[in-house]
């Protein structure tokens, strides 16, 4: 029913849009991780030399263990967090189901910038959290660890987080049908086996989705460190950032960058196949 | 549904629920709560109101300056994600030619990889083309990652599409191009505002990939991040107030118009 032209004229436009401003600088990151630096000139020698350093100086191990961590932890937090919470909305609230699921969603869209700065403010050594503490006589001088560690990046993130877990667990759990739980519960199951064997799997498309963007999202990111995390929460996008800046080495950043994104490409398909796979049975 | 389990066991899920709202609200309510504190940012109670934080944001010359730049980026983001968008859509929902299986997977990149990576590959394209870093190249980011969120909120309005009211356009005579100005466009008039929303406040809120496209001006969040580094006033507060304010406007309106969407189709 569409003429040639047509075809042509709607797919020419974004076809050369995104090969030159989207493909072409994807490409000179790759590129850029197999040339080097010599004397502060990037020099387009080829060679793996930046691949090798990154596998043999422990520095970027010791980093992009901690960033493991840090993103592990994150998504563990969001799920404890976003699970219960969409269960609750999808099954429990009743008529407040709508309003409760827009509560859910406004955060998404306060600024990031807007809600880390806010965390600064509470866990700061005189900020809200330690006046509150000192208020009450908990503490008597300020608690120092809050911030600038790697728990304040974990908590900044799984706050950041958690609506975006709830988000794929609750579409999950709304398109459970329910009268497999009333059959479940006929067939004499327990709440809890109900919930284990019937609700459980059936949301595990959601739950995986779920935490899918919250490790790779936090796996990546280099603005929570900055603002939060100090020296002992830096994580493996701030050595990416700090190579492209002040150390200037950005073929070796384009190589470490290069693994963050082959990284997070294999677990988003790995993923991917397993959802496909779970949503098929 | 059967009325006994379930209640037994909200019995503990309902106060789990209200912390998880709890820990989501805590840090704005903490914010809005020390905007009008007039011993700054930290302690505990706030003891005295004030508005004087919100007078020194109003007569702050650079915090506006940088709004204006970003309301700029943001339009020009918005016009340029919508355009290459909406394009992008139809050829995903129309055309076949080589490439669309990697096209549709390159679009969504941006979206899908960390900003760092976007940002940074679009630093390495500017500095290879000899483009100054300036706000252009900052709205040349945002537009260009955006396309991906105008590409998927477009491309599911165009499936949900009715194929039969453009064939009788053009079975009437109508050519090509008044049968998309008169029937394909109204058509998406909603998944285009909705997706036009979504995309400025995404790009009003963006600093991982302005972080390395921005030049001399700054935009918004780059002017706060920069104030950051200076220490903490309750000038910051007021104005993450007026940006959340504004925000939650923003998305009720999307949110409204998603509903009336999802409406229409069913």
């Amino acid at each position: 029913m569409y003429s040639r032209a047509y075809k042509s004229l709607v797919s020419l436009p974004p076809l050369l849009w995104v090969g030159i401003f989207l493909l072409l600088p994807y490409t000179l990151m790759l590129l850029h991780s197999f040339w080097l630096v010599r004397d502060g000139v990037i020099v387009h020698q080829w060679n793996l030399g930046n691949y090798a350093a990154l596998f043999t100086r422990t520095v970027y191990l010791q980093v992009l263990l901690r960033t493991m961590r840090i993103a592990a932890s994150v998504t563990i937090c969001s799920l404890l967090l976003g699970y219960p919470l969409a269960y609750y909305v999808s099954f429990y609230s009743g008529v407040r189901k709508e309003i409760l699921y827009q509560l859910v969603i406004v955060p998404l869209w306060i600024s990031y910038l807007v809600r880390g700065y806010a965390w600064k403010t509470i866990l700061g050594s005189d900020g809200v959290l330690n006046g509150f503490l000192q208020f009450a006589h908990i503490t008597h001088a300020p608690v120092g660890f809050l911030l600038y560690s790697p728990f304040a990046v974990v908590l900044m993130l799984t706050h950041i987080y958690t609506p975006f877990v709830f988000l794929p667990i609750y579409a999950a759990l709304e398109s459970i049908p329910r009268p497999l739980l009333e059959a479940s519960q006929d067939l004499g199951a327990t709440a809890s086996q109900t919930f284990l064997r019937v609700v459980l799997p059936l949301s595990m498309p959601g739950l995986l989705a779920g935490a899918t963007f919250a490790f790779v999202l936090s796996l990546g990111d280099f603005l929570a460190p900055l603002l939060v995390g100090g020296a002992s929460g830096t994580m493996i996008a701030n050595v990416v950032q700090s190579l492209f800046g002040a150390a200037y080495d950005w073929p070796l950043g384009a190589a470490v960058a290069m693994c963050i994104l082959v990284f997070t490409l294999t677990l988003l398909s790995l993923t991917e196949t397993l959802e496909k796979r779970r949503s098929f049975k | 549904m059967n009325a006994t389990t379930p209640t037994r066991r909200a019995t503990w899920l309902m106060p789990y629920a209200i912390a998880v709202f709890a820990f989501i609200y805590l840090p704005v309510v903490v914010l809005v709560g020390y905007s009008f504190n007039r011993d700054g940012v930290g302690g505990f109670p706030p003891r005295h109101f004030t508005l004087h934080w919100y007078g020194l944001l109003f007569a702050d010359d650079a915090i506006w300056d940088a709004v204006l730049n970003s309301l700029l980026v943001a339009a020009g983001s918005v016009a340029l994600a919508l355009t290459l968008g909406l394009l992008a859509a139809l050829a995903l929902d129309r055309a076949d030619f080589p490439g669309k299986a990697l096209f549709r997977r390159l679009v969504l990149l941006p979206l899908i990889l960390p900003g760092i990576i976007t940002g940074l590959s679009l630093l390495m394209f500017a500095v290879f083309a000899g483009a100054p870093l300036s706000l252009v190249t900052v709205f040349l980011g945002h537009g260009t990652a955006l396309i991906s969120v105008a590409t998927t909120e477009l491309f599911a309005g165009l499936q949900k599409m009715d194929r039969a009211q453009e064939e009788a356009s053009l079975d009437l005579g109508a050519t090509p191009w008044q049968t998309f100005w008169r029937v394909t466009l109204p058509n998406l008039k909603l998944p285009l505002i909705a997706a036009g929303l979504l995309i400025f406040t995404l790009s009003m809120d963006e600093i991982a990939v302005t972080f390395f496209l921005i030049g001399r001006d700054n935009t918004l969040p780059m002017e706060i991040w920069g104030r950051l580094r200076q220490g903490m006033t309750p000038e910051i507060n007021a104005i993450s107030t007026l940006i959340f304010v504004v925000s939650v406007v923003l998305i009720s309106i999307w949110y409204r118009l998603r509903m009336r969407t999802l409406r229409n189709a069913s």
